[in-house]
């Protein structure tokens, strides 16, 4: 039994309808509740219908917030060890078929790019790859998982969804978070945007989080990529995975990401673009529906964005971040996975978060508590 | 106000307080320094060991507070033990506010896992605090293990709900040879005056006063909170009488005559 038998009977369009058929009534029922709210409540605040009450959302999402996290912003970095990819998704500038430059970062290059990030201050480390069965294997990776435990307090993976065991020995060598984001929920239109490549199986990548549930990795991060697919169902079929998650891998955390379509190389626009307003009330809706769960934005966002939506509800932000393996050493645009959206170094957000009266925290975790 | 003793430290301050959650370094200080706080509870998890100017550490180098380091975000007996023996060499205090959720959610403490770890940290030499859910055998137990005090919880962590366990909080009191100090759930400064009225030897304060709208302030009204309802139980209070006590007795002039 894995989410996939939960949802393989959802119906997409019965399931959009019944979010956008929710009225006021249903909003100020979800806003005024008080205890725990419903995957009902989460439709309401996610539906057209809660745009006028965004405001109220925000002021509940900040101090939910804040009761649960304080006056925190945790910290991390990306750190891109290649862009070959062997898959064809659509959207992504690591697409085999596109003609970028190829790079995967040798032991020798991973270490002069951790010594500048560590110069910035940064503890807690995501490494990033795209899929590749041979230049970015298991072996690789667990180097690399090894390597960066030695320099970081938290070590966490974005690259192709793995097996139980797999998980379970990356654990051991110091792995604490996994985020691997679904992408679309939508089964009939994952094969479209997943054409080709080991990413094109829709159940693997689905059950993902139950591996990691089952091999004892400290926190799933779980996403998806906004603008392939409504939004709106998106979101409710990930609260269901959330709140499925949370009740089956009890000693799990969790985190949620708000990836959203950029320019890159390759010629993919969003079908279902969204905007600044309702990025806003997605963010909410998921801090209204969860207390206790992550939910992080990265340089994806513009720095105004970020400036305002760190106060309400966000937990955790990257910074200075480099989309492109190599590129603290050596930047150059041409290898990168998308443009980041906001430029500033680390200190320059750091400083954004104290005038906003929050402080940023580069260390909450010692990897040593888990070896 | 009688002094606390725990081990071999006494504490004229019978408020405990945390540091996290604020917004910054600067304002969880000054909040310490007016608490009147004599121990402060630190995540182990925070500190860098590796950077011996690590910046949390240096601000809680207060006159007169002692750390208590803490092993939160720990799952097991195991993983507890080995960072509370870091701690101790990195932080050189044998001192420790023992701590296992496993739960990430509602952070409810594990007792069979605390009491597994508690026992080998006595022995090994630790003064141990441990953080458990308000069970009164699983006090007792630890008691009599060797354990400095009990922490048991008002209500869940960082809820502010106040005192919900009261009824298992007053046994844990009467039963106990050990110092009893409520850890989580105090969201109030009348929760913290009610605990320790009840007779608690001690509260420790963390998210009420951080999250607060001015954290400064709010670690005064919880030091007068805390004085006030030690005060009043040294004072012994006046008992509670579910009918009306007539305070000039109608019967009185029997005795006269």
């Amino acid at each position: 039994m894995t989410f996939y038998d939960e949802i393989k009977n959802l119906n997409w369009e019965e399931t959009k309808n019944k979010i956008y058929s929710k009225t006021v009534e249903d909003v100020l029922n979800a806003i005024n509740k008080s205890g725990n709210r419903t995957l009902e409540d989460f439709c309401a605040l996610i539906s057209p219908a809660a745009l006028p009450y965004l405001e109220n959302m925000a002021q509940l999402s900040q101090s939910i917030t804040q009761k649960r996290f304080g006056k925190t912003i945790q910290l991390y970095i990306p750190l891109y060890l290649s862009n070959e990819c062997t898959n064809g998704c659509t959207y992504c500038g690591f697409n085999h078929s596109n003609k970028i430059k190829r790079k995967t970062l040798n032991e020798q290059e991973i270490i002069e790019e951790i010594n500048i990030i560590k110069k910035l201050g940064f503890e807690h480390i995501l490494l990033v790859t795209g899929e590749h069965q041979k230049k970015t294997d298991f072996e690789y990776i667990k180097n690399a998982v090894k390597l960066a435990s030695n320099y970081f307090s938290l070590v966490s993976l974005e690259i192709q969804p793995l097996d139980t065991s797999e998980y379970l020995e990356l654990t051991k060598c110091g792995l604490n978070t996994v985020y691997v984001y679904q992408e679309t929920y939508n089964e009939k239109k994952y094969p479209v945007y997943h054409p080709t490549g080991k990413k094109s199986n829709f159940q693997y990548r689905l059950e993902t989080p139950d591996r990691l549930g089952k091999s004892g990795v400290h926190k799933i991060g779980l996403g998806t990529l906004i603008g392939l697919e409504d939004w709106r169902t998106e979101a409710f079929v990930m609260a269901r995975h959330l709140q499925y998650l949370e009740k089956k891998y009890w000693q799990t955390k969790f985190s949620i990401s708000f990836p959203r379509l950029r320019p890159h190389q390759g010629n993919f626009t969003p079908n279902y673009p969204i905007n600044e307003a309702e990025l806003v009330q997605l963010i909410t809706a998921y801090r209204l529906f969860n207390e206790n769960v992550e939910l992080s934005l990265s340089t994806r966002e513009s720095a105004i964005f970020r400036n305002h939506t760190m106060k309400l509800g966000i937990t955790t932000m990257s910074a200075g971040s480099k989309t492109e393996p190599g590129g603290y050493a050596n930047s150059t645009k041409e290898l990168e996975q998308f443009n980041v959206n906001d430029d500033r170094s680390p200190l320059e957000v750091c400083q954004l978060i104290q005038q906003n009266g929050y402080e940023a925290v580069w260390k909450d975790w010692s990897n040593y508590f888990q070896k | 106000m009688q002094p606390l003793k725990i081990a071999d430290k006494i504490f004229h301050s019978r408020l405990f307080t945390g540091t996290g959650k604020f917004s910054s370094n600067e304002i969880m200080r000054e909040s310490i320094e007016v608490s009147g706080s004599e121990l402060v509870t630190v995540a182990l998890k925070r500190v860098d060991f590796t950077n011996k100017t690590d910046d949390i550490i240096n601000y809680l180098n207060i006159c007169g507070v002692s750390l208590l380091p803490n092993t939160s975000g720990v799952r097991n007996a195991k993983e507890a033990i080995f960072a509370a023996n870091l701690a101790r060499e990195a932080l050189g205090t044998n001192w420790l506010k023992l701590e296992i959720h496993p739960d990430p959610r509602y952070l409810l403490p594990d007792g069979e896992e605390t009491l597994k770890a508690a026992k080998e940290l006595v022995k090994d030499g630790f003064i141990v605090l441990p953080y458990v859910q308000a069970d009164p055998v699983l006090c007792k137990k630890l008691e009599d293990v060797g354990t400095a005090t009990v922490m048991p919880l008002g209500s869940p962590i960082g809820s502010n709900q106040g005192l919900q366990t009261k009824r298992l909080l007053d046994i844990i009191i009467e039963q106990s040879n050990i110092p009893v100090v409520i850890d989580a759930g105090i969201g109030a400064p009348s929760h913290a005056a009610e605990a320790l009225e009840m007779g608690a030897d001690a509260v420790l304060v963390n998210t009420a006063i951080a999250i607060a709208g001015n954290p400064v302030e709010m670690a005064r009204a919880f030091k007068l909170g805390v004085e006030a309802g030690r005060i009043a139980y040294e004072s012994k209070l006046a008992k509670i009488y579910s009918n009306a006590n007539a305070s000039s007795p109608l019967t009185a002039f029997l005795s006269d005559l």
